[in-house]
Order: C-alpha cells, then structure tokens, then sequence
C-alpha cells in the first residue's frame, strides 16, 4: 500500500469529527472502517490529505431498540450487526446480509456507515435499508437531519450526504407483526460484491401481504427501491403466481450495469429470479 | 529400507512457520539502508516513446536516482530466452523500453528512493510523451496482412512456425470414416502466486560480492543468467530464494526488474528491493495458455482414431521471457493423450501481440494438449452417440504395450489407463450416476458428467530435451553429531520436499526425521541445481537424494568395518546401524563420542539395539568420520556425498477425473455435485502432499474452466487487471474433492517416483467442460469455450426454451 501523504486524526467524539470536517473541508476523508477508503487510496484513486478517524468514537457504535424504532450507530461493524441478539430477533434480515458481506476480515473492521456513505453500486447494506425503509440520519455544521433510504442514494459513489456531514446513525421502525425477511445474493466470482443482492422485508396477514419493502443492490449505478414489485405484492396472497408476477418487475425502469461477468441483460434476469426466490423464502419464514 | 515415513501421511515440517508467520520472503528480510524501487510503466499497449521527462521526479526529496531505458540499456544485457527454435524471430529485450512500449505494463523508468512512498510519488512526476501506435492483439488477427506490426525489423508478427509429429496425417485422416473438426481455445490465465514477485539486492564493494534474495523457482539458473545480463563473474554472486509464497511457473523466468536491481545495487553502493504490487503482477508476470487451435479428429465407425491435426496460433505476447516460445511445443507432444493414435500432426504458429509475454503456467502446454484431445474424444464420442467412456477404453494402449511409442515422439515409461479408469468409475459409481441423469434429464433437470483421463509429461528431463540441464543435484551430509543435512538443487517452494525429502533420508539412513534437515535455494550454500518446475522436483531432485545417500553408505559401510574389525565379515546396514553378520571378530574398539550423540526427539521409533553381535551407529560412523582418528587407510576424512542424477526418459502419470454438475436452468449457474479424481504419479512418498498438490491443481483447472480469463480490451488495456476483476476460485466455488489413487512406478528413477504437480491443472479442466457440456448435451451442445460463464450457459438454454423442457 503506497498512497500519497497524508496527516492522520483520531476523533474523540462527533463534535471534533465535525469540527475537523469543517476546518478541512475538501482536504479531509472521513476514515470509518477503511474497507473502502484504503483500497482506493492504495490505487490513489483517492488521495486525501487528512484522515479523520471516527471508527473510535464510542458514541457511533450501538445496536438498541427504543421506541419501536431499530437504532444502530454509523460505527457499527459489519461483524457486530451479524452476530446480535437483538438483530437476530427482530430484525434476522440484518444479520443474514452480514454474512453475504465480504469475509471475516472486512466485517470485523468495516462499518454500516461507511458502506452507506461509499454507496458503491454492488454492496450489501443499501438493499437492506431500502427494504426496511430505513432513515439516514446525519450530523452537520448545521445540527441533524434525516434522510428516507430511497432519498439516500443518489447515484453511482454518490449520496445526499453533503460537505461537513457526517452519517451518524441508521433507524428504522421496528419490524411487527407477521414478519418475513430474506437477502440472497449472486456473488461477484471475483469480488465477492453483488452482481445482485435482493432483500426482502414483508408483513403478512392472513396469507397476505400487508406491506412490503424490496430493495435491490448490484443491477444498476446506485442500489434501488423495486417499487414495481412492492405494489405488485401489496394486498396481495403470497402464492406462487403472486410471487412472479411480482418479480418480473425487479428491475423495472433501471439501467442494469455490465462487466466482464454480465451483461445487462443477464443481471435484469438474475434480479427477476432472484428476487423471486427471496421473496419465496421470506413468505416462508413468515410464520 | 525401513519404511518409518515414506508412504506415510508426515505433517510438513514447513508449516509451522508458514502458519505461524515466522517464514522469511524477500519482503520479510530487511537490510540497514535500503533504497526502494518504483517502477513507471506504459499505460498503451503500443506506442513510441518520444520523450521521457524525469526532472521532476528527481526533484522529490528523498528520491536518489532515477533511471530511463537510455541510462541502462547498453550496460546490461537482453532478458534471456532458453526457447531455441528453428528459424525463430527473438526480439531484443531490454529491461527498460527506450523507443517503443509494447504492452501495457511494459517497464518504462525505474525510481529509487529511500522509501517506496517517495519513489511512487516520484513515478506518478515522469513525463512520457507517447505516440499512440495501432495494436496487434489477437493471435489469429496479428498473422494477416493490414495487420499493425509489432516488431518493425521482422516485418511479421509470426516469430516462428513450426510442425511436428509423425505418421501420414492426411492418408490418416483419409482413412477414417468421418473426421471432426472443432475450434479450440485455451484462453489467457495469469498465475497469480499468492507472493507476488520481489527482488532485494546488496552489494559489497570491498569484497565485490553480489548478493540477491529473489523470488524465484530457479535460483541456479537464474544466478548464471542474470551474472550474464550483468557482466558480473557467476563465483561472487550470491542469490537466495528465500520462502517463496508460490510460483505455478511465473518464478520460472528470469526478469528484467531483477538484473536491473542488480545493477542499480552496484550503481549506489547501497541495498534495493522492490516489492512487486498485484497490479504489476497481474501486467508484468508471464501469463499462461493463451492457443487458439483448430482441430482435426478422424476416426473409423468402431471408434478407434486413425489421426489427429491440429493448427495452432499461439499467442506469445509481444517478448520473449525464458521459455515463451518452447511452451506450445510441449502442446505437440502431448497431443496423444493416453491414446493410440497412428498419426498426429501439429502446427504451431507463435504470434507477438501487444501484450504480457506468455510462458509456464502449471501444466505449461500439457493442459492445452490434454483439453484438445480430451475434448477431440468426447467430440467422437458424442458424434458416435456412445459413451464417451467407452471411446476412451477403444483407443487406450493396455499396459502390456509400454513402453509405449507416441505418434509425437515420446515413449511413455508405464501406465495402466484402465486400472485408474477403472477405480474412477467405481469411485463415483459412474453407471448409476448415467441412470439418475437419465432419469433428472426426464424432469427437466440439466445434469452433466464429465470424464477426462488424461497423460503427463514430468520428471522434467533428460538434458537432451531441456534447454539448460535437465538434471538434478544433492548433497547429503552427516554432521559430527550425526545429524543429517541434505542440500538439493530443486528448489521447492510450496510442494513440501522438505518434509519428502526428510522423509526419504530419514528411512534411507535410518534417523528420526526431526534429525534430517533439508536446506535448499542458497547458491552459496547449495551445489549447482536446476529448480522445480514441471513436476521434477521428487522424481529428478528426490532420486539426486536417493543416489546421494546410497553413496554416503557406502563409505559409511566402509567406516563401520574398520570400526568394527569385521575383517572379512560382512557389515550390514538396517535401522540406522551398522552389524557384523559374521561375530567371530575380536571386540571392536568403537571410539567413545566426545560430542552429544543425535538428539532423539520424544517418540522416535527406533528398534531396540540387537541384544547380541557388534554394532556401530551412523552417530558413531560419522563421528569417527569427522575426528580422522581411526579411518580405513586412504580414505578421505568427512562424511558426505553429492551425485547429480541425470534422468534417462521423463515420467509419464495418469489418471482419471469425473466431474458432475448440475445447472440451474433459470439462471444458468453451474452447480457440482461430486468430484472424483484418481491420479497416478507412481510410487508416493507422502500421500497428504499428494493430495494438496491434486487439490490445488484442481482448483486452479477449475478456475480456467469456469471463471479466470487475462482481457484486454480492443485497445489493449487489461481490463482484468485486478482481483476485483480477474476471478480466482474462492474456497465457496471449490466441490468436495473424493481423491484416490492407483500406483504404478516407473522404471525412470529407482524410487518409481513420477511427479504430480501439475497433475491436477491438466486432467481437470477438461472432466469439468466435458460435465457442462454434457449437461447441456439434450440441448444440442457438442462444445463451449472457457470459461465458461453462467451468462453463455443461460443464452444457450433461452435459446432452447422449447427443447428438452
Ligand atoms: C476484500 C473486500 C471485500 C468486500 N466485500 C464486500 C461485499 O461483499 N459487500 C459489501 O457490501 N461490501 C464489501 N466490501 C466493502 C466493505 O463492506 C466496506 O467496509 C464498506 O463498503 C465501507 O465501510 P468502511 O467502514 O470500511 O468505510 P471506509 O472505507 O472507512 O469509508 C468509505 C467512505 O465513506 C466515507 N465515510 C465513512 N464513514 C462515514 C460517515 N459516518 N459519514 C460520512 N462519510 C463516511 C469515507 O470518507 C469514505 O469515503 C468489501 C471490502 C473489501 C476490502
């Protein structure tokens, strides 16, 4: 690894995090987990001047309940989310993304707001906080505001986030009722990202879905909310026709990405498959 | 001999450290006031480098030199290339580009600063002020008129041309009742060792020693080769390859990046290393394969071949590195396969294109040979609309015919093609495998069997057929404690003969294998060697050991009857001991050690010593060899021997692989559901390493059939060019590999040893296309290409949605 210079900080609490943000402007980098930062400062795709680290702040790496809304820390790693309690009670979709995510290593050390504010166009969390319907909320110069999942992503590597912000927490309203949640992912055969990444958050009532929230990561520059398929599902039984006809909607009024793995045309399929079998196996677990 | 460890699953006595991050690679090894190299390489795959601006990047503080193809040129010598081949175009290959660049990669200027952030910071400063020229990229395209030329001088992008093989290939194929013809290619791979290259080099000038720790498979030879490239005498050059975190051939070569840090030590009177990244390595180390070949097969209405052609334009990159030329040649020899095919012609045409040189990947040019004809078998097979099983049996020479004469010229040591088919079939239980896919393909399900048996060439190899020895060295020593230290020329670095090796010795002379010390990849310390690659290292190096030992013993023997007085009693050697068989001999006057004897490690499972008769130990043998007090008259005190084994013949394994797969029919990915694989390599010696060394070629097989492939784009940018891109196989793609083995030893080396490194690259790739193509077969697939990617399985079957469904 052999970037270009640059000064390092540790930030104590937000405030300095912030303060130091504002002092640097342009200069600086918010350093999180690093899993996304130092890969491309070691190809000086990046060359900060100043690194800030907030991965130490105490106060951004928490899991907890309140309310009926699901809190969880910008700072939160990766490994932390896979393996809570809590999580794994009330929200299992959470912790099941987590383990589609990178290996061992990249989990202990990345954090789910370093991936949200990264937004690269294959990684996991986006899918599930737009299938959760989950609030960004972010500290700036200027106090906080909250920002809908769907607002978030604006377009490739690129959020509403702005200069002097800082992601300091992800929330959302806790899951109730009869809940079905799955994500299934295609990995990348090389990067382990997704070429598509589906996940699946419903609420079932009487064999019919009461509401739903699909989100969908790896097809297109940004991940996406497939409202197409929600309001197919909507009201609806959850059998099997219901399920593709849902589907067929999966990438619907987006522009599939293509690499040396796929085209296009061969993600918007897998997305429609896939998105079916995560559909199906959320109907199944919803019990 | 004893048999305490040969045979024997012994853990190796290299992991410890490996696992523990103890081990020592160039990178590991740090040296007071160590300058570090940059390199800035072309970012075109072809173009004129009109001026090259390196003021700025001298100016970086903390940068001490930085050097261009027109400093370094004059004074060190072409990269070298062993390849010699009729009428070959040998380009000359300097270690920085001064006029044009070639491909992307291609090093341009060197930066050497006190530490490797201020030389990239420097490198990123270098002005080049390129003229963009046309690319020549695909290796059939190349070869036509109107195609951009490479080498100006050649006039052509064809190096060479060249045909082999025997028999009258057109009466051949006249002969037979249909001929076959296919496309083939064996795509582009990179060998991606997981210790990318690095050099560090030091020198004295006082002493005017040369020191180099370089990641390589050849120390030796590329000691000889880089002392030419320098001008510096070969007797005060030192190189180590230290650990080496693998090679699969790419450390088979000697580099421009190593002479140039050689001359650069020298230059500044100060130690440099350079530590390659995964970006250089994935630009800059030799690729492998890289054939596009079209094939011929004709064969008569029973089955049997009558001959086989086959034309290939072989992609050779646009320089030669030490073999890149000779690869497509061991394609020729191969191309028999385990069959009996009366004429087999072959027809390289080796092309430059603006891209990394190609050369020895695992397997080099046996797996394209192996893919061809395996492929060419199924092809007859499902043409024939028999099992492609029974095709194989039809054309198999039974064992009672070895040695067995190739249409290409080889004689195949020993074999028995059946018996590992035979034990394959079982294994997988091959029959009711057919009827549950019958079955599975009645409701719809694509399952797919794949059946390769395939044919090596290792034991690499009489001299006569190599290009700079194709010998091996060893030297085994018994120190005054008795402890034993063996010294190779093969130069492992990964296989494990440091555990194999121990292992031989440790039965030969009857020691704990703990007392046996294997020492290898110093030039200074070890006798001139040859290196491992092509599956070698055991059968070649290893028999060095075993002729080395069996020499030691002698004079040992020799020791121990003046020992033991034993006159005209014969003294025999069992257990680590030496006895007396005739006891009428006065008591021996045995000599007291003055040193510890050898250390027994807790466990050793020596026997008793004989209740009754006279005995010495090797101990005491060796240490009356050190002490010179009491030798038989004439001999030379010390106790150690060297032989240089030249092998008569290569070896020549075999074996089975069965692969099956299921595919999902909506999304086309490519699901196995067993693998089973019997090779035989001969006698083994460790079957865990056996094993490893199955298992890691099979995974490596498996990445070419399905998912690694080296792209450029149509302007020659690789486009693979990182790990996010270029897909290696990942423990979660790997199937359960259910691994067996039959043995039949060759008559090569006394051991019956024959190598089986590469084993698994060549007989697997093929087992695994021939499962998918299988798969598909009800759709009409006779073949595909590699890799073969869920998207192409996907298109095939959306092209079929009204077939077999
Ligand atoms: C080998 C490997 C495999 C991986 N595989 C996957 C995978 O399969 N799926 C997947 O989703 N991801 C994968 N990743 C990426 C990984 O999840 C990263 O950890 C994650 O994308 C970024 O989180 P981080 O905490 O490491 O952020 P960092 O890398 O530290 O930061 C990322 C970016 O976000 C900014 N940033 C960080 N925190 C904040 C904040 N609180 N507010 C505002 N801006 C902020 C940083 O300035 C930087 O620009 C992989 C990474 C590696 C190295």
């Amino acid at each position: 690894m052999i970037p270009t210079q640059f000064e390092y900080v540790a930030a104590k609490s937000l405030d300095e995090a912030l303060s130091l943000l504002g002092k640097h402007k342009d200069d600086a980098k918010l350093l999180a987990g690093g899993h996304s930062l130092i890969p491309a400062m070691k190809l000086r795709l990046a060359q900060p001047q100043v690194l800030i680290d907030i991965s130490r702040i105490k106060d951004l790496s928490y899991i907890r309940e309140e309310k009926g809304q699901v809190r969880i820390g910008s700072m939160t790693t990766h490994y932390q989310i896979e393996s809570s309690d809590l999580l794994r009670r009330i929200c299992p979709l959470l912790p099941e993304t987590a383990t589609h995510l990178g290996d061992v290593q990249v989990r202990n050390k990345g954090t789910i707001g370093g991936s949200l504010a990264h937004s690269d166009p294959a990684a996991d969390w986006p899918a599930a906080v737009l299938a959760l319907d989950a609030e960004i909320v972010v500290a700036g110069p200027k106090g906080e505001r909250a920002i809908k999942a769907d607002k978030f992503f604006v377009d490739l590597l690129t959020t509403a986030l702005e200069q002097g912000e800082i992601l300091r927490e992800v929330r959302f309203n806790t899951p109730q009722g009869t809940v079905g949640q799955s994500y299934v992912k295609v990995r990348h055969p090389a990067s382990g990202f997704a070429v598509v990444g589906v996940a699946v958050n419903l609420s079932v009532n009487g064999g019919k879905c009461q509401s739903a929230g699909v989100g969908i990561t790896g097809v297109a520059p940004k991940a996406y909310r497939a409202s197409g398929v929600e309001k197919a599902l909507q009201g609806n039984a959850l059998d099997a026709k219901t399920l593709s006809v849902a589907a067929a909607h999966a990438s619907d009024g987006v522009d599939a990405n293509t690499d040396l793995f796929a085209s296009g045309e061969y993600r918007r399929h897998l997305a429609e498959v896939y998105t079916r079998r995560a559909l199906g196996t959320a109907v199944s677990r919803a019990k | 001999m004893a048999e305490n460890y040969v045979g024997k699953r012994v853990k190796r006595t290299e992991d410890p450290r490996l696992i523990q991050g103890l081990a020592h690679y160039v990178d590991d090894i740090k040296l007071p006031d160590t300058l570090h190299a940059v390199f800035l390489r072309s970012i075109y795959a072809h173009a004129r480098i009109k001026s090259v601006d390196t003021s700025a990047a001298a100016k970086v503080p903390g940068v001490v030199a930085v050097y261009t193809g027109k400093d370094v040129s004059a004074k060190i010598g072409p990269v070298p290339c062993a390849g010699a081949l009729p009428d070959l175009k040998t380009p000359d290959h300097r270690v920085l580009a001064t006029n044009k660049v070639y491909f992307v990669g291609h090093p341009i200027a060197v930066v050497v600063a006190e530490n490797r952030y201020a030389a990239k910071d420097a490198a990123d400063l270098i002005q080049v002020d390129y003229e963009e020229l046309p690319v020549a990229l695909d290796e059939e395209k190349a070869t036509q008129p109107g195609s951009p030329v490479i080498h100006e001088q050649f006039g052509t992008n064809v190096a060479y041309k060249l045909t082999a093989g025997e028999g009258d290939i057109e009466a051949a194929l006249k002969s037979a009742d249909k001929v076959i013809k296919q496309r083939i290619l064996n795509q582009r791979l990179a060998p991606i060792a997981m210790e990318p290259r690095g050099v560090l080099v030091r020198y004295y000038p006082g002493e005017q020693e040369l020191t180099m720790w370089t990641s390589t498979q050849i120390p030796h030879l590329a000691r000889t080769q880089i002392a030419l490239m320098l001008g510096f005498p070969e007797n005060k050059f030192r190189l180590i390859a230290p650990e080496v975190g693998g090679g699969f051939g790419s450390k088979l070569n000697v580099y421009a990046e190593e002479a140039l840090l050689g001359w650069i030590a020298m230059q500044l009177n100060r130690p440099v290393k350079w530590i390659e990244s995964r970006r250089e390595n994935i630009q800059a180390t030799i690729h492998g394969r890289g054939q596009t070949g079209y094939l011929e097969i004709g064969y008569k209405k029973d089955g049997t071949i009558t001959g086989l052609r086959y034309n290939v334009f072989a992609d050779l990159g646009s320089y030669f590195q030490l073999l890149t030329p000779a690869i497509p040649t061991l394609t020729g020899l191969m191309l028999s396969g385990c069959y009996k095919i009366p004429a087999i012609q072959i027809n390289v045409t080796g092309v430059f294109t603006n891209k990394m040189a190609t050369d020895a990947y695992r397997g080099a040019g046996r797996p394209e040979a192996t893919y061809v004809v395996e492929r060419a078998l199924d092809l007859v097979a499902a043409d024939m609309g028999k099992d492609p099983v029974e095709v194989r049996r039809k054309n198999f020479p039974a064992p009672s015919e070895f040695p067995f004469k190739t249409a290409t010229g080889l004689f195949y040591d020993s074999g028995n093609y059946e018996g590992a088919l035979k034990k394959a079939l079982d294994i997988s239980g091959y029959h009711k495998l057919r009827d549950e896919q019958a079955k599975a393909r009645k409701e719809g399900r694509l399952i797919g069997i794949g059946v390769s048996t395939y044919v090596e060439i290792c034991a690499l190899g009489p001299s006569q057929a190599m290009p700079a020895g194709g010998w091996e060295s060893a030297t085994v020593r018994i120190e005054p404690t008795g402890k034993v230290t063996v010294l190779t020329g093969a130069s492992p670095h990964g296989q494990g003969q440091e555990t194999s090796f121990a292992q031989l010795a440790a039965d030969q002379l009857g020691v704990h294998i703990n007392d046996v010390t294997v020492i290898h990849g110093d030039t200074s310390i070890v006798q001139y060697g040859i290196g491992t690659f092509g599956s070698r290292a055991t059968a070649v190096g290893g028999t060095a050991v075993w002729y080395a030992i069996e020499k030691l013993k002698e004079k040992a023997n020799k020791i121990a009857h003046h020992l033991l007085e034993a006159g005209e009693g014969k003294v025999t050697f069992k257990d680590g001991k030496f006895s007396v068989e005739a006891p009428k001999v006065k008591a021996a006057s045995v000599p007291e050690p003055v040193l510890p004897a050898a250390g027994m490690a807790p466990g050793a499972s020596l026997p008793d010593p004989e209740p009754h008769g006279k005995h010495v130990s090797l101990q005491d043998v060796a240490l009356a060899a050190h002490l010179a007090k009491s030798l038989p008259q004439d001999m030379e005190p010390g106790l150690s021997a060297t032989y240089f084994f030249e092998p008569k013949n290569f070896t020549f394994p075999f074996g089975t692989h069965i692969a099956v797969v299921e595919i999902d029919r909506e999304t086309g990915e490519i699901h196995f559901q067993r693998y089973v694989a019997v090779d035989d390599c001969g006698k083994v010696i460790n079957p865990m390493l056996v094993d490893g060394q199955v298992q890691g070629g099979i995974v490596q097989a498996l990445g070419q059939a399905l998912f690694e492939e080296v792209v450029y784009d149509d302007q020659g940018q690789l486009v693979s060019g990182t790990l996010m891109d270029y897909a290696v196989p990942r423990a979660s793609n790997i199937p359960w590999m259910e691994l067996d083995r039959t043995e039949t030893p060759t008559d090569v080396n006394p051991m019956g040893v024959k190598g089986v490194g590469e084993a698994g690259t060549i007989g697997a790739t093929p087992a695994i296309v021939a499962a998918v193509v299988d798969a598909l077969s009800p759709l009409g697939v006779r073949h595909l290409d590699m890799p073969i990617k869920p998207e192409t399985v996907w298109r095939i079957i959306g092209k079929n949605k009204t077939g077999a469904a």
